[in-house]
């Protein structure tokens, strides 16, 4: 078991690629907090958890409040004592043209996806350089490296992730504190209509869409002792879609 | 899944020392069978014994080859699949440092050695490997790069080529093996304290090799070494079925160093 006794806080946790990963997380020994708007779901989720046994919390909490993003981590504390494990994974994205893109959900993509990313990231520094370290895993894309039409505010922000988890990285490295970054491809979950699944599929060279076990495989590794010299990583897991 | 290779077959070169030997011992640990190549047989006897003792259940073949002859590369491929029949996870690994000087001093036969080594060698292995996984219609291959392979280190013309070379190599060929179910990536360590690594080191000061290593890792982030077997738990992940959708792209070990700049 590569997480026997971590606690492990996961926003977006109640759904996608933050739920497989709790799933996997639970299943190698770590403690999970779910943090997820989404009460329902969430609520739901730390049910299932529990009735497998694993020690699973859900906190109901907005990523792009300050106040929320403090509680998240003041509950998680309360219940198990530490945060070993971040995997700062909640965003939303919506393609439209940009030029029909308003101001005001420019800026609400950009709050979640970075903003929101940046003051998850801050308090889990803040416990892990109390607590003598850890590791944090932000979900970026693979449009954190290249563009794509009619999804200018979410592409900016991945790329805003990619940098912000190389800058964490570097100005943390000697407090013991690892941050990389997850970059997902076309990944097989709700988000993705099944109207577009066959054309991106064919898009991407493995001729398949990713799936979120394997999106929560990544996680693990960066996540786990597996990576002690790395830091500052964007691990693209995309079958090679951005090689192209 | 603490057995990611049970029942699977392993390829290693460069397997007598560093992180091929490092990477050996791990996977040999999770169950893998175990094909091992170098040009040193005796080294490579020292790694069969260290696996002898972490993993004494492991079944292991040696092959002393020189992975810049093609023909070697196709007896190294053909003798694994006679002994386990198939290939599972290749690490296409073997490589040298190289001399240390500037372009115009670096010399043309030495040039010519490195890229026959560190590039024609990594291409070689996979033309051959690929033809068995494509066929099998699974496999993972890692190539060995180096940040030195996505970054500008100087004094190394012929390893910097050699190294940016497998990149591009693993980025195309990724392209074209991906629909078969074969995946392809590339590592790039840093500074790892390996045999080759001790080496280059000795190369710029053979008396105080200890102190310019200590001189030669204060501006990486994480202000140390890295461990061949660290590099041997990249490995494994990525030659495991836990990295199938990891395509085409490279992945630095290198405590941060190379976003530094």
């Amino acid at each position: 078991m590569k997480l026997q006794d971590k606690v492990a806080l996961i926003t977006g946790g109640a759904s996608g690629i933050g739920a497989e990963t709790a799933r996997l997380f639970v299943s190698e020994g770590a403690k999970v907090v779910l943090v997820d708007l989404n009460e329902e779901k969430g609520k739901a989720f730390e049910a299932e958890l529990k009735a497998l046994n694993a020690e699973a919390l859900f906190v109901k909490a907005n990523i792009t409040s300050e106040e929320d993003v403090a509680a998240s981590f003041r509950q998680a504390i309360e219940a198990f004592g530490k945060v070993d494990i971040v995997f700062n994974n909640a965003g939303i994205g919506r393609v439209q043209p940009s030029h029909e893109l308003e101001y005001a959900e420019w800026r609400h993509t950009v709050n979640v996806d970075l903003d929101g990313v940046f003051l998850v990231a801050r308090e889990a520094i803040r416990e892990m350089l109390k607590a003598g370290g850890g590791t944090i895993v932000n979900t970026a894309s693979m449009y954190g490296w290249v563009g794509s039409p009619g999804s200018a505010a979410y592409n900016a922000a991945k790329g805003g992730v990619v940098n912000l988890t190389r800058s964490l990285a570097l100005e943390y490295a000697e407090q013991n504190i690892r941050i990389n970054a997850l970059c997902p491809g076309f990944i097989d979950t709700p988000i993705i209509p099944e109207e577009s699944k066959q054309a991106l599929s064919a898009a991407t060279p493995m001729k398949r869409l990713g799936k979120a076990e394997e999106m929560a495989k990544a996680v693990l590794f960066l996540a786990s002792d597996d990576s002690s010299f790395m830091t500052g990583n964007s691990l693209i897991v995309d079958g090679g879609y951005t090689a192209q | 899944m603490s057995n990611r290779f049970d029942g699977k077959v392993v390829l290693i070169t460069g397997a007598a020392s560093g992180l091929g030997q490092a990477t050996a011992l791990q996977v040999a640990k999770e169950g893998a069978k175990l094909s091992l190549v170098d040009l040193n047989s005796g080294a490579l006897e020292e790694t069969k014994s260290k696996i002898a003792e972490a993993a004494p259940n492991a079944e292991v073949i040696l092959i002393t080859a020189n992975v810049a002859d093609e023909k070697a590369v196709e007896s190294y491929v053909n003798e694994t699949v006679e002994k386990f029949g198939r290939i599972d996870g290749f690490f296409n690994n073997a490589g040298i440092e190289g001399k240390q000087n500037p372009t115009e001093d670096y010399g043309i036969e030495e040039f010519q050695k490195v890229v026959d080594i560190n590039l024609n060698g990594v291409f070689y292995g996979m033309k051959y490997v690929l033809k068995v996984m494509k066929e099998q219609g699974s496999g993972s291959i890692v190539n060995t790069a180096s940040v030195g392979g996505i970054r500008g280190v100087g004094n190394q013309s012929g390893y910097a080529a050699s190294k940016h070379g497998v990149v591009g190599l693993t980025r195309n060929s990724g392209i074209e093996y991906g629909q078969y179910g074969v995946s392809i990536k590339a590592i790039a360590p840093g500074a790892i304290m390996t045999p080759m690594v001790e080496g280059s080191l000795k190369q710029m000061d053979p008396d105080n090799w200890e102190e310019v290593g200590k001189q030669f890792v204060e501006p990486n982030p994480m202000k140390r070494f890295g461990k061949p077997e660290e590099v041997g738990y990249l490995a494994a992940f990525l030659l495991s079925d836990q990295a199938n959708f990891i395509n085409a792209t490279v992945i630095p070990i290198d405590g941060g160093q190379s976003y530094k700049y």
